[in-house]
């Protein structure tokens, strides 16, 4: 009998389970299909080559996808190696104390903050004080600040998970700390910390409302051309696009959406081949 | 005359440089002991581990520590390589001098000091990477760049471990592939490429199968005279098998020193025989 009526919760709970996911799924399937739907007709290369233009017809993503990437990258080159050595800091150098413990209930705190918050932080210190005006380099500090609590968090996750044992066995052969961190911590971390990162890197990317603060361009008829180019990004062109009245532009728009979908999509991709690869080659 | 395996010399670049260390100094070799304690105390914070510890480990000899759980013999051991540096709130008093240097002295380079106290634990902990990248290692760290100096190096040391024929068409496999036993060899393996004085062993066969345990034991007896060992073991026979001299502990105290086969066969002291008789612990 107390078999049966656990079994019963197990399904109850099972069948609840396969709710929420087909909620999460249907919901993200009607999603798809709605921009698929009305976006797919407009992904070209000539849409992905084209600048914007009054007609929707003729307009393009192209300043807009080069501004994301670009953006992506130079978010990438900040925040990776402060994230990283952060986190490294925090788990391998620093000792436990008040100062430690105020530190980690921050971070974990910012990583929870409104990305407008940043958008406002970005603009003020970057845009005004630092004279960087609406430029890539302002909008690349201001993503890096976004995204730096969620890859420490990650990283030291990662670098949590390296037993103590292998720290142990570097230190027994000679090693300094730096190089016990270098050699060992670091390689058998990495997985994770590469997939934490990439997922923080699809967020960055994915993120508007700080570019808005900042004052990205949606009319933007060249590619940048430096760190102090002005620049415009995908999720922004995708915004301005739906925000206007005529109709065709909302096709412009869900194309938009499509460029930047794969784009995270492939990011996401290269996450988990790079994950599997290093899982593979040092299984147990 | 337990001890009458062979020593015989067939790899020339690791035995000349231990005979080397003998010849050079024959003086300190023949005359001071490898490794000399002198009244140490150690504590983890407040709690006392070690009491008033004072022996002389023999250069080139296997010395084993036993005695019940909890009494005191890894700490010993630990305090040897100064890994117990790593834990936070420890702190020691007296002294140890290994091959001549006080090594918890303010000149002591923690480096030299591993490079020469070399460490195997008792659950093997193989980097994860590649065969030839955990013995290469050690190796890399103390300044030997050379890609085939790094080969030779590694080929004499897996050898040397008893590992090199079961590994040698795959040294580029991860080491986490290799079986229990295997792998505690190519930790030792790992611990002899750096070229150490002395080999601290902490259990080493202790999650062993009893074939591995016996490979790990005729390597130890292989090894005995080019390296100073300490073994910390709960097996008796063991023990008596693989070292010349034992040390018991208990409580943390060092309650008997002296040959193994003294203190197997006539122990002077009673805490030591009911021990070793399996009265307790
Ligand atoms: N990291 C540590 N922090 C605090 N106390 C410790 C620590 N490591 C060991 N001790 C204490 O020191 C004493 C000696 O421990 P140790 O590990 O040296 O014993 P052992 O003889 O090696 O035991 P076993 O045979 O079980 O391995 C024990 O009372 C133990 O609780
Ligand atoms: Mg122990």
């Amino acid at each position: 009998m107390n078999s049966a009526a656990k079994s019963k919760g197990e399904i109850a709970f099972h069948l609840l389970g396969i709710a929420a996911v087909s909620i999460a799924l249907l919901a993200l399937c009607a999603l798809l299909i709605d921009i698929i739907s009305s976006g797919y007709s407009k992904v070209s290369l000539d849409f992905i080559t084209s600048y914007p233009s009054r007609r929707p017809a003729n307009a393009g993503i192209a300043a807009a996808l080069v501004g994301s990437l670009y953006l992506m990258l130079l978010t990438a080159c900040f925040s990776l190696p402060l994230g990283v050595g952060a986190a490294v800091y925090l788990e391998e150098y620093a000792t436990e104390n008040k100062f430690s413990k105020l530190i980690e209930l921050n971070i974990a705190n910012l990583a929870g903050v409104p990305s407008i918050i940043y958008g406002i932080l970005g603009l003020q210190l970057f845009v005004r004080y630092a004279n960087l005006e609406r430029s890539l380099l302002a909008g690349a500090f201001t993503m890096s600040l976004l995204i730096l609590p969620i890859i420490i968090i990650a990283s030291r996750e990662a670098i949590r998970r390296v037993p103590d044992s292998i720290r142990q066995a570097a230190f027994a052969l000679g090693a300094t700390r730096w190089e016990m961190i270098r050699d060992q911590v670091i390689p058998a971390a990495f997985p994770g910390i590469m997939t934490g990162c990439i997922l923080a890197f699809s967020r960055a990317i994915g993120e508007t409302a700080p570019l808005i603060t900042l004052g990205a361009l949606t009319y933007i008829a060249f590619l940048p051309d430096g760190l102090l180019s002005p620049f415009g990004a995908l999720p922004i062109q995708a915004f301005n696009w739906i925000s206007r009245p005529q109709a065709a532009f909302h096709d412009n728009a869900a194309g938009a959406i499509i460029i930047l979908l794969t784009v995270l999509l492939s990011m996401n991709i290269i996450a988990v081949v790079l994950r599997g690869r290093f899982q593979k080659k040092f299984a147990t | 005359m337990r001890h009458s395996v062979a020593h015989n010399l067939d790899i020339p670049m690791i035995n000349t440089a231990s005979s080397n260390k003998q010849s050079e100094q024959p003086q300190s070799q023949t005359s001071t002991p490898c490794i000399a304690v002198r009244d140490l105390n150690f504590y983890y914070g407040d709690t006392q581990a070690l009491f008033d510890i004072s022996l002389d480990i023999e250069a080139g000899l296997v010395t084993a520590l036993i005695g019940p759980s909890g009494c005191g013999k890894s700490t010993f051991l630990r305090t040897i390589n100064r890994m117990n540096d790593l834990i936070a709130g420890t702190r020691h008093e007296g002294e140890i001098v290994v091959s001549g240097h006080e090594i918890y002295g303010k000149k002591t380079d923690l480096v030299s000091l591993r490079k020469k106290v070399g460490m195997v634990f008792q659950r093997s902990n193989p980097f994860p990477k590649s065969i030839f990248e955990n013995v290469a290692y050690g190796p890399k760290i103390h300044g030997t760049k050379n890609k085939s100096r790094l080969a030779e190096i590694v080929e004499k040391s897996l050898l040397r471990a008893d590992l090199w024929h079961e590994v040698k068409d795959r040294l580029g496999d991860s080491a986490l592939a290799l079986s229990g036993g295997q792998q505690q060899r190519l930790c030792i393996a790992r611990a002899l490429a750096v070229d150490p004085e002395i080999l601290l062993m902490d259990e080493p066969a202790s999650a062993l199968d009893p074939r591995s345990t016996a490979k790990i034991e005729n390597l130890i007896a292989e090894l005995r005279g080019d390296y100073t060992i300490v073994i910390v073991t709960h097996n008796m026979q063991q023990a008596g098998r693989v070292s010349d001299k034992t040390a018991f502990f208990c409580d943390g105290k060092l309650v008997e020193y002296g040959d193994t086969e003294a203190i197997f066969t006539k122990p002077q002291q009673q805490q030591t025989e009911d021990y070793i008789r399996g009265r307790f612990g």
